[in-house]
């Protein structure tokens, strides 16, 4: 009988199986191989060398010891670790370690440590990419070769190199050659490797791989009209809401500067994004990308909300999903203006103040013309929550207070020519359209402050650009 | 071949060149101002005197520049100053 065995030395376990190997050598072939060093075990005088792991990556080993019977140049059994009863089964020896304890779990084989898999599969297996290679010269700086391509948002960019790219793929379940869809402005076709390479280049893990791509889904939908979010002289671009049990899971900030820098997941999967349609859809600034004046979240603004009060509705269950699932939303969002309220105590009177500051999005006398996203802190959450108000009331309360007399807001009135059609001065004028006020809770405690993100003035279209929200796969 | 610097993968369309491209040269000089840059080897200055009083000959606007060794990059600052106050350049060898 023929046996392939792969240990280390660095394992109890296989240190302690030694006089069985050293039996089983003298009664059968025995190749067997150790993963740190060569000398050991003694018992069997050393054994063959596979600290470049290719072995241990060929047979597929996640557990030192591995036993494996090989029959005519074939596996046709194996086990891992010590299990007696197991190894007298594979070799049909009855006396085979009688004197070992019965069972002793095995230990890792260094073929499947962190980031080992993709090593190896990129050393020794088939794994190659379809994106073409740039070679950097060895006196150039792959940074610098980024930025003189036109690679980068202006920030430095991680090179994809194929380990990296390799890694970032093991972070989802979907295929390389995957075409995601077409990106704009350009509308190139996106494979996942492609996307994957430009989340390497933005800085995200391989776990946050996952809602980047529900990310890119969600802005291809036609309804949110990615291109002319893109190309539009206003500020907007695509602002990314991430909820459910993902937002903790990869760290994602949902507390104190949530829309500030800090969280590596808030900061890399916004700008994943955005690398991807300046690098696939070829969407840069100056060209296709009107803005007139842009704004610091079209580097990246992504952020989650705060779920950890049981009795609020987050913002994906009241857009339809599940609960308990992780999704994106997306919403085409300029910068961030803050609200001070410091002396409201009652509800009423903070929907009516958060009102009051609303009414500025896009131009004060101007309505229907761009969504809002509300984010409630903590602080003016908990005066809601004290009254009594949850998330249904809240939205309603802002709704009500953002009623306005038409002739208040008219062209013309109050001395500025700006303002909404004459015909309406007799009619209570709403702010949004309906499903165009977003209320989400993020945010630290200390300050009586909440936030406005304001909308893309296509809004006023709302059939056309839609907010959307996307359920985030594996 | 393995390549002996480092490889990355592009991350675009792939619809640019490998290499990169260099700029088209305007079609028109009139009106642009041509800067000259000295690499500061023996003799460059000749050189690019003549070269000025060729292009001052056409009435076209010169300007002068000097990089401090030819054994080095040209600063960063010489660089800046050409960008900012020239549309083209003619970087001037010699010997």
């Amino acid at each position: 009988m023929e046996y392939l065995v792969i240990v280390k030395r660095d394992c109890e376990t296989c240190q302690m199986v030694a006089p069985v190997l050293a039996d089983l050598q003298n009664v059968s072939t025995l190749t067997l191989y150790s993963q740190d060093d060569t000398t050991f075990p003694e018992a069997t005088g050393g054994a063959l060398d596979d600290t470049s792991l290719e072995e241990s990556w060929r047979h597929n080993v996640e557990i030192v010891p591995t036993l494996i019977r090989i029959e005519n140049g074939r596996e046709t059994t194996r086990t891992e670790g010590w299990d007696r009863a197991d190894w007298v089964r594979v070799t049909g020896i009855n006396a085979l370690g009688e004197n070992l304890p019965v069972f002793r779990p095995g230990c890792g084989s260094k073929s499947v440590e962190p980031g080992m898999p993709e090593r190896l599969a990129l050393k020794f297996g088939n794994m190659h990419f379809e994106s073409r290679a740039i070679e950097v010269d060895e006196m150039d700086d792959p940074a610098e070769v980024a930025y003189d391509r036109g690679w980068t948002d202006g920030l430095p960019v991680i090179p994809a190199t194929d380990l990296r790219i390799a890694r970032m793929l093991a972070g989802t379940t979907r295929k390389p050659d995957e075409i995601i869809g077409d990106i704009p402005p350009n509308l190139i076709p996106c494979t996942v490797e492609k996307a994957a390479i430009n989340a390497v280049m933005a800085g995200c893990r391989p776990e946050y791989f996952p809602v980047v791509l529900a990310a890119v889904d969600a802005v291809l939908k036609p309804e949110f009209s990615m291109h002319g979010l893109l190309a539009t002289l206003w500020f907007s671009g695509p602002v990314i809401i991430v909820n459910g049990p993902v937002a903790k899971r990869i760290g994602m900030n949902s507390q104190g500067n949530a829309l500030g820098q800090g969280n590596r997941a808030n900061a890399t999967i916004g700008r994943a994004l955005q690398l991807i349609i300046r690098n696939v859809g070829g969407g840069r600034p100056q060209e296709i990308d009107r803005s007139i004046l842009g704004n610091p979240g079209k580097y990246t603004f992504c952020f989650a909300e705060d779920e950890s009060d049981p009795d609020w509705v987050p913002l994906n269950l009241a857009r339809g999903h599940a609960a308990g699932t992780s999704t994106v939303t997306l919403f085409h969002g300029d910068g961030v203006q803050g609200v001070a309220d410091q002396k409201s105590r009652d509800p009423e009177s903070l929907a009516r103040s958060l009102a009051l500051a609303l009414w500025s999005v896009c131009h004060p006398k101007l309505a229907q013309w761009s969504h809002a996203i509300l984010v409630l802190s903590p602080d003016h959450y908990a005066i809601f929550r004290e009254g009594g108000w949850g998330r249904a009331e809240i939205e309603a309360g802002i709704w009500q207070a953002l009623k306005r007399p038409g002739h208040e807001i008219v062209e013309g009135a109050g001395g500025v020519e700006e303002g909404i059609d004459h015909a309406r001065a007799d009619e209570m004028i709403d702010k949004f359209h309906p499903g165009g006020l977003l209320v989400v809770r993020a945010g630290g405690v200390g300050g009586l402050f909440s936030a406005i993100i304001g909308g893309w003035t296509a809004h006023r279209r709302n059939e056309d650009v839609q907010i959307v929200s996307q359920e985030i796969g594996t | 071949m393995i390549p002996k610097g480092y490889l990355m993968r592009d991350p675009t369309a792939e619809t640019a060149a490998v290499q990169r491209e260099r700029l088209t040269p305007p079609a028109d000089l009139s009106g642009a101002t041509i800067g000259l840059l000295s690499i500061s080897k023996e003799r460059s200055a000749e050189f690019l005197d003549y070269v000025e009083e060729r292009l001052t000959g056409r009435g076209l606007n010169v300007l002068r520049f000097e990089k401090p060794t030819h054994t080095k990059p040209a600063p960063e600052s010489v660089l800046q100053e050409i960008i900012e106050r020239c549309d083209v350049v003619v970087e001037g060898l010699a010997d």
